[in-house]
């Protein structure tokens, strides 16, 4: 980064070791298991809320997750940041593992978060200034530098420091709150941003203003974002990549426009039927999912989805598919009907890349 | 490394807003009960503080020829006692002990629940459930039955009073501050603080205390009414404080032979106890709705 | 349901045994040798490790506390120094005279409570509102010895109307429903009532508020319920809470009742409590307040399971 996003003194990012190549972000396995406690007498239920997630995050790109609500969306980001403990799996940040190559500390540096509740995360008893500086001060940034990083960081997302600096969170709107938490979320000079449905509370209007700031931001301080929500089409006007979530586990990864053009999952066509178009062309023949989400506590065996899936076979409900490339493209579903030979009656007969070239 | 920008460093100071604890001040400050209660809780305070200075009658000197004198009689205002002793005095007097020992057990019990409280909300599992189970035993008893069991078998003196109260006390606070600060703990902004890499103490020092202290003040403020009625009632059943020292609740008892003779000299100690009793209940109530500053 | 109840009485137990363990252990934090009160003052040495042995007090203590709770179990709470009857006989007899004026102060109290709370809650911050809270915080800032005091000192010595203490002519024994022992109730159970009445009062009017302001009661009136209508889901709303307040409230009147029925000379088990303490009978200061601990315990679990019973979100959680 060689140009200077800000004036004031700012926390020296995390160095970047891999180079453009090297993934930011690399997760592999990624797993958590929540005991429920049952019935008298009857034995400890799990919730598998994240179940053998992987995926990768490019330097650079935004990369959305979608699903219900209660996919294990917010568990994710929460697994991420470190925030709870994961039952296995790896997460490495620039080619380094946390605990070895960089420390827990140095993680919270270079990967910061902003949650969805703007009033709920910010402290009730601080200003928006002391609020925003809190972080650099417990890296070690003086007290006065830190106050002055925090008003320039005001500015940057459009909030008047002489006006907003010393306010209450109560005092001021929530698209202003969320404002100052994605400054807070800066002051770090993190390099991922994870937004777990941070616009998602917001209205119409403001929720756009918000998402042009963040596209803003990015540019001038070379961010990467992680953007989790449940609103399809503000995940596709942000990201780049899109993954799909379902019952803890990614059904679907790829590129925005093939995903959104080529869903392959059913699971992925039925969300995008269920939003409403503005295309009458675009319109997809799949009938929207019938029923409620399983519940979480102990999933259906075999592939989580057959149980409101319409294209439904007795393979489905025995095995589970598994994350397969359809291009080379990095699209890739979890569904028998996109794996070639995979015993499916819908299953194409040869992968679907080479069909299209 | 750059300088710091012109606009950060020029940039007016703006008026320091009113911080929470101002604004909060400014509430109470604004509601007339509250005022009241504070100013009579002052006055009895200062008279109590400041006794030998008042030119008292001696509280401990009785006389048998001027038993139970009316209130009004000259030269005592409040009348005399059971043994001819100046009421107006040992009401005064009397309040150092009565306070000392309603007062004494909540701030005792305030310290350790709210310790326990914070440790059992902030640290949670197993270390949570150990504290909050051994709160429940001590809630499966009334707490005047527990109050006077645990009197009851230290024996009658003013220490034992202050820890069987204390004891009392020490579960309720740890439950409201353990829910307060579980409360706290899971709300975001904690989250957000810990993501910033900040360890438990600075957590817990900038971001949990000065959310969480508020509401178990207020609690405890509440609880010290409840305690006077308590502290003195152990003195009032003989568990207390021992004669001849000036305390409403053992004055309230010694007088109880008086009821035939001079009902309302008999009833003044009560007065007292009310008054310090619905004061500080009424204060708490203040306080609460001054912190609710949400709406 | 069945689970639920299921779940809480296991919850109970442990409870239950801490709760005795307290109880037990009551008698080893009184400062001296637990045998002196047992002992004649010119006792020997052998008939001191005699009596010792007899006792089990020369046992280590996790034995002693296991024979203790065994024998408890089978009712055995040991014998009373001062009369040497029976404890449990003597805690039983006395515990139906304070579950007696337990009772009246609840009806007293929790109507007056519901009715306070009931129109403060519904006419939020009109003169009325204002009546009803004073009184319910006047109601828990009363010393309520204090109250009882000031009763005997108006109806009994200034009206002579009331008796002032006793429970009637023949003794605690004798307990008629007449006139001539009823009246010997009223000057206590109105006492005892005034703190539930506070508390009712204040939790009664603090539910209806919340509940007022909710959707649904728009709702209710949008669809142009009649105001009785609307009464009505109030007061089915406020229900579980309130049951559970009273609930709550009752033990308060049947295990803290020292005060009173010392001020009142009231028949009852804090009556025994107040001359276990001061005779030092320490099998009967334990017994009497097992018995009184074990009786809230129930009392409590009653409460939740009642609530249960009624408010359709609890079976569940």
């Amino acid at each position: 980064m060689t140009d200077v996003a800000i004036s004031t003194d700012m926390l020296e990012p995390i160095a970047d070791v891999g180079g453009e190549a090297q993934p930011l972000l690399q997760v592999k396995g990624l797993t958590k298991h929540f005991p429920v406690r049952g019935e008298l007498f009857s034995a400890r239920k799990t919730v598998r809320a994240v179940d053998n997630v992987s995926f990768s995050v490019m330097k650079g790109e935004t990369v959305g997750i979608v699903g219900e609500s209660g996919c294990g969306k917010s568990t994710t980001a929460r697994l991420l940041m470190h925030l709870m403990a994961r039952d296995a799996g790896e997460i490495v940040y620039d080619g380094m593992q946390v605990g070895r190559s960089l420390s827990l500390r140095e993680l919270r540096r270079g990967m910061q978060m902003v949650f969805q509740d703007s009033y709920a995360s910010l402290n009730p008893r601080l200003t928006v200034e002391e609020s925003i500086a809190f972080g650099p001060k417990v890296h070690g940034m003086a007290d006065r530098a830190a106050r002055a990083l925090a008003r320039e960081l005001l500015g940057k997302v459009g909030l008047r420091p002489e006006t907003f600096a010393n306010r209450y969170p109560h005092e001021i709107s929530g698209g202003q709150r969320q404002r100052v938490n994605i400054a807070r979320a800066l002051a770090l000079s993190p390099r991922l941003v994870i937004l777990d449905e941070a616009v998602s509370a917001l209205d119409k209007s403001v929720e756009a203003q918000v998402l042009n700031l963040l596209a803003d931001l990015k540019r001038e301080f070379g961010l990467t974002y992680l953007f989790i929500s449940h609103d399809l089409n503000v995940v596709r006007y942000i990201s780049d990549r899109v993954l799909v979530m379902y019952l803890g586990e990614v059904v679907e990864l790829g590129p925005v426009e093939q995903v959104w053009e080529s869903p392959a999952h059913p699971y992925t066509r039925a969300l995008l039927a269920a939003m409403p178009s503005s295309d009458p062309d675009n319109r997809t023949e799949v009938p929207s999912i019938s029923g409620d989400p399983p519940n979480p506590i102990d999933p259906p065996p075999g592939c989580r989805f057959h149980t409101r899936c319409p294209f439904a076979e007795p393979l489905c409900a025995k095995d589970t598919p598994s994350l397969s490339d359809l291009d080379t493209m990095g699209h890739q579903a979890a569904c028998y009907m996109a794996i070639p030979g995979s015993g499916h009656s819908r299953a194409p007969a040869r992968a679907r890349g080479e069909n299209a070239a | 490394m750059s300088v710091l920008s012109d606009a950060a460093l020029q940039a007016p100071p703006t008026a320091k807003a009113r911080g929470y604890w101002a604004t909060v001040g400014r509430r109470i400050a604004r509601d007339k009960v509250s005022m009241a209660c504070a100013f009579i809780l002052a006055l009895i305070f200062a008279a109590a503080l400041l006794a030998p200075w008042l030119h008292l009658a001696d509280p401990y000197q009785g006389s048998m020829i001027r038993r139970l004198r009316h209130i009004g009689t000259p030269n005592y205002p409040l009348g005399t006692d059971e043994l001819g002793r100046d009421m107006l005095a040992r009401l005064i007097y009397g309040g150092r002990l009565s306070l000392i020992v309603g007062i004494l057990p909540v701030i005792l019990a305030f310290v350790i629940g709210t310790s326990l409280g914070l440790v059992a909300g902030y640290v949670g599992g197993k270390l949570n459930t150990a504290i909050m189970r051994t709160v429940d035993v001590f809630y499966a008893f009334p707490s005047v039955l527990l109050a006077i069991a645990i009197s009851g078998a230290l024996g009658a003196g003013i220490v034992n009073s202050i820890v069987s109260l204390t004891i009392v006390f020490v579960p309720q606070i740890t439950r409201v501050a353990e829910s307060v600060t579980t409360g706290v703990r899971n709300m975001d902004f904690v989250e957000a603080a810990r993501a910033s890499g900040a360890g438990p103490f600075t957590i817990m020092r900038v971001h949990m205390l000065g959310n969480v202290l508020g509401p178990i003040f207020v609690y405890a403020t509440g609880l010290i009414s409840v305690s006077m009625i308590l502290a003195a009632g152990l003195s009032f059943l003989g568990l207390g404080t021992k004669p001849p020292e000036p305390e409403w609740g053992l004055m309230l008892n010694t007088l109880r032979t008086a009821i035939y003779v001079n009902p309302w000299v008999a009833a003044l100690p009560g007065a007292m106890i009310f008054a310090v009793s619905i004061c500080f209940n009424l204060l708490s109530d203040g306080m609460r709705s001054a912190m609710d500053i949400r709406n | 349901m069945f689970a639920y109840i299921a779940r809480r009485i296991v919850y109970v137990i442990p409870i239950v045994i801490s709760v005795a363990l307290v109880c037990f252990l009551l008698v080893h934090i009184t400062p001296g040798d637990p045998l002196v009160a047992v002992l004649p003052a010119d006792a020997s040495q052998e008939l001191a490790a005699q009596l010792r042995s007899a006792y089990g007090f020369d046992r280590p203590l996790p034995v002693q506390f296991g024979l203790w709770l065994w024998r408890a179990v089978h009712g055995d709470l040991g014998n009373s120094i001062a009369t040497g009857r029976p404890v449990l006989s003597e805690v039983m007899r006395a515990v139906g005279n304070t579950v007696m004026l337990a009772i009246a102060a609840a009806m007293i109290g929790f109507t007056l409570g519901l009715l306070f709370g009931l129109i403060a809650g519904y006419f939020r911050d009109t003169w009325i509102d204002k009546v009803s809270t004073s009184f319910a915080i006047a109601g828990v800032s009363l010393p309520h010895y204090w109250l009882g005091m000031v009763m005997v000192i108006i109806f009994s010595v200034q009206l002579n109307w009331l008796p002032a203490v006793g429970a009637g002519p023949g003794g605690s024994g004798a307990w008629a429903w007449d006139w001539e022992h009823l009246r010997y109730l009223i000057l206590p159970a109105i006492t005892t009532s005034v703190i539930p009445m506070g508390i009712v009062t204040r939790t009664v009017r603090a539910l209806t508020g919340d509940i007022l302001s909710q959707d649904f009661v728009e709702a209710l009136r949008a669809k142009g319920l009649r105001e009785t209508e609307v009464f009505r889901h109030v007061v089915k709303n406020a229900a579980p809470t309130a049951l559970a307040v009273m609930g709550l409230q009752l033990g308060y009147m049947l295990g803290g009742s020292i005060l009173i029925e010392t001020v009142f000379s009231w028949p009852g088990s804090g009556l025994l409590l107040n001359s276990a303490i001061f005779q030092r009978d320490l099998p009967l200061l334990q017994g009497t307040i097992l018995v009184l601990a074990l009786f809230f315990v129930l009392l409590n679990l009653l409460v939740d399971i009642a609530q249960a019973a009624i408010d359709p979100r609890i079976k569940r959680s």
